[in-house]
């Protein structure tokens, strides 16, 4: 009730005591959406009980569309508008989708992302990501009865840059604030960890509906320091369904012809590996175009025909270790993670890696966004006292293209993240003022075989002979795992223009784009949502300020103070103006004249971190 | 303490090679309670910029600290000892012996078993070449001395980066 409420002079009321933070593990097969609440972190449920989302979107035309069960449970009615497990189609082009064929819809090779064709138009995988997780923030409002202060989504760990960039962008898009992305193995281990009071090296093997990651990890003290990650972002439980149904066709001699049953004989081979999980053999009857039958499949010949699957992932599994240092015996812990874990040729392949039974108190299926959820309640400062830190690391070495095609390595991968590196570069013709970049992820030697992320342009140069200009380049990743790159001419002290053409990925204009286009944006909309969120960073900005100034106002002169608590009020004063540029201007400067008091902040935590640490081991 | 400060300095460690890992690990862990971006995340972009900085600036001194063969060559350098690793190649004819040797060995080996054996050969080497380091960099303090070894050290750690790619392969 903000009109009665009363608030001693200096001490500014609290318009939220909390502030709503969400996980969201946006999945290739289902999604969920999770909150602290109480204390304890939970998954957010439907109106009929159900936490789990079917990541499935089917475009009915026009502005229709119907999102979850109600879009799986047509999957088979209408596959080619019917979109399932859009997460292997993030931040990829056509060439990079391995089925692209048997896909019971249509592809379109479009410029720096492909889409897909449905009754509603061309749409990114971007937005049709967006679409789930528009309906689970919508879940999640409906069931606080407010706004959400901001999410934190879980990707793949082995997620290279550009799929997480789409990611970010979707969330952007469903009207999302992201407080971070987080690596889903991390998250499992949080859940898990926080929940054991686990501590020691554990592996966390976290097979998906389309994704697989293992890290390795160390649990100490609520530090959760990630040694190694790896995986293989294109491999999944869809990836089991297929194999049992290409077995099945080869079984019965019949063939898919048409969208139809492509979907059919997908969902069928789904529900024979779910039921094959409980019992050691199963019957159904395949029923195709081209003719029916049928079929008894046992839970061994299941495991034949998906074998070199399950050992893929193992091979992933030994790389890691090696990475991380450590050998098997090290791993003191094994968790499960991910609904594909279920099957029991995966839990014996495991045990037997490991020479250790698994870990399987956690529910696979919520265990990524309870841990999301936790990370968003800290996040959003509702846990002042949380002595959480994560330490992630990036999956991904990142180079640059040199001479003859080959790669440069600049970040190894398993950095911890946030990290940046400098590299030099200089000029090779006599006055040139431009230099181009071509930033790679991967692994491999040759540009060819790795992932191309951005072709920078460096502009602005000064000119000089060749080989004298000294352009420093620094790549910085993010704590998100996000690249971004600035350049320097060391010489002249000139900041190098830099225009980036991603390789996959959308624009900057294409995002805006479809921002205006978007469902929940039209005019009115759009300016509505603008001064909310405009007023939503005001009032962030002010809590933080206001604790800051509690905290640490010692280190304030006189002068400096009188202007902070100036901008502080201009502020206030701006969070009734309807103008979202007004607001955001008095945002801005009050930002501007915390800085130096922000940046002595820092200086007297880290003194302090180190006096502490000093007077412990003396 | 400002993000120019030496990595010793901001570790609050001695500026010597020899170092425990534990206190490394700890002190890195609780700079990073102070600074990681993860704390800010709710207090604005200027916030997040500034602690992404340090952030990114304590991880850098951490991966310099932690690894024996880099901390060894900035301490190098801080005595003013340059390493320059790209510019100066120009190793004793035995290192090259040795290296040529473990290079026929890496092309020769058929299994894992075979390369095991020679990344134990490795282990063992770049172990003895740690020692002598200590012990130019921390009791006699000849830097130019010290430097050669770095240098030989990161031969053998090229290498090494070669022998796990061929283990990845083989597997």
């Amino acid at each position: 009730m903000a009109l009665l409420q009363i608030s001693e002079p200096g001490q500014s009321p609290k318009p939220h005591e909390r502030r709503i933070a969400v996980g969201i593990d946006l999945g290739t097969t289902h999604s969920l959406v999770a909150a602290v609440r109480s204390g304890v972190a939970e998954c957010l449920p439907d109106d009929q009980g159900r936490v789990m989302v079917p990541s499935v979107v089917r475009y009915l035309g026009g502005e229709r569309r119907a999102i979850g069960h109600a879009a799986q449970e047509q999957q088979t009615l209408d596959p080619a508008n019917t979109i399932a497990s859009v997460k292997r189609l993030m931040g990829r082009g056509l060439r990079d989708i391995a089925q692209a064929q048997s896909l019971p819809y249509a592809l379109i090779d479009a410029p720096g992302m492909v889409q897909i064709q449905t009754a509603a138009g061309a749409k990114s995988p971007v937005e049709v990501s967006a679409e789930i997780l528009a309906t689970l923030r919508f879940r999640a409002e409906d069931t606080f009865n407010d706004d959400i202060f901001g999410a934190v989504i879980t990707v793949p760990a082995y997620f290279d840059d550009a799929q997480r960039q789409a990611t970010k962008d979707a969330a952007q898009l469903a009207g999302l604030q992201v407080l971070r992305l987080l690596n889903e193995p991390t998250a499992a281990a949080i859940a898990y960890g926080l929940d054991n009071a686990a501590e020691g090296v554990y592996a966390v093997y976290d097979l998906g509906g389309g994704t697989f990651d293992i890290s390795i990890l160390r649990l100490s003290a609520g530090v959760f320091e990630v040694l190694a990650t790896g995986g293989d972002s294109a491999l999944g439980g869809d990836d089991y369904d297929r194999a049992l149904s290409d077995w099945l066709l080869q079984l019965t001699g019949l063939s898919a012809l048409t969208p139809q049953d492509q979907a059919r004989l997908m969902v069928l081979a789904r529900r024979c590996k779910e039921l094959l999980s409980g019992q050691d053999a199963v019957s159904a009857e395949l029923e195709l175009s081209s003719g029916s039958a049928a079929v008894t499949v046992s839970r061994a010949q299941f495991e034949a025909a998906t074998r070199a699957l399950t050992q893929r992932t193992l091979q992933s599994v030994r790389k890691t270790l090696r990475d991380s240092g450590l050998e098997r015996d090290a791993i003191e812990g094994v968790v499960l993670v991910g609904g594909s874990t279920r099957m029991p040729q995966i839990r014996h392949a495991v045990a037997e890696f490991f020479g250790r039974e698994p870990l399987t108190n956690v529910n696979p299926d919520e265990v990524v966004a309870i841990g999301a959820a936790i990370q968003a309640n800290q996040l959003a400062g509702n846990n002042p006292s949380g002595e959480m830190l994560l330490l992630d690391v990036i999956p991904l070495s990142l180079g640059v293209e040199t001479m003859g095609g080959l790669v440069e390595r600049i970040v190894p991968r398993n950095q911890t993240i946030p990290t940046a590196m400098a590299q030099d570069f200089t000029t090779f013709k006599d006055g040139q003022t431009a230099l181009a970049l071509h930033v790679v992820q991967g692994e491999r030697d040759l540009v060819a075989d790795c992932r191309s992320l951005a072709r920078f342009e460096l502009r602005g140069i000064p000119p000089m002979v060749a080989g004298a200009a000294r352009i420093r380049v620094t790549f910085t990743v993010d704590a998100d795992g996000l690249l971004h790159v600035t350049a320097r001419e060391q010489i002249s002290g000139v900041e190098a223009r830099i225009d980036v053409k991603p390789s996959y990925g959308l624009s900057d204009e294409r995002i805006a784009q479809m921002l205006r286009d978007s469902f929940s944006t039209a005019q009115d909309d759009m300016r509505a949502r603008a001064l909310a969120e405009a007023r939503l960073d005001a009032e962030r900005l002010l809590l933080a300020t206001g604790s800051a100034l509690a905290a640490d106002a010692d280190l304030l002169g006189a002068d400096e103070r009188l202007q902070i608590d100036a901008a502080m009020q201009a502020v206030v004063a701006a969070q009734t103006d309807t103008d979202p540029a007004a607001i955001e201007a008095r945002s801005k400067d009050l930002a501007l004249a915390t800085e130096a008091f922000a940046a002595a902040r820092m200086n007297r935590g880290i003194a302090q971190a180190l006096a502490g640490k000093n007077i412990d081991t003396l | 303490m400002n993000l120019q400060t030496d990595d010793f300095e901001l570790f609050g460690l001695a500026r010597q090679f020899a170092q425990s890992r534990d206190s490394i690990d700890q002190r890195w862990k609780a700079l990073q309670r102070e600074a990681h971006p993860d704390r800010f995340a709710a207090q604005g972009a200027a916030a997040q910029r500034l602690a992404l900085q340090w952030s990114v600036r304590i991880n850098e001194a951490y991966a310099r600290l932690k690894d024996p063969v880099r901390r060894a060559a900035y301490l190098c350098e801080l005595a003013g000892a340059a390493i320059q690793a790209h510019s100066n190649t120009a190793m004793p004819a035995a290192f090259l012996m040795q290296q040529i040797t473990w290079r026929e060995a890496l092309d020769e080996a058929l299994d894992m078993a075979a390369l095991e054996r020679l990344s134990q050969e490795v282990v063992a080497s770049k172990g003895a070449l740690l020692e002598q380091v200590a012990m130019l960099l921390d009791g006699v303090h000849d830097y130019a001395a010290a430097v050669d070894a770095v240098r030989a050290l990161m031969f053998i750690e090229k290498f090494a980066l070669d022998l796990h790619g061929r283990m990845d392969s083989l597997d």
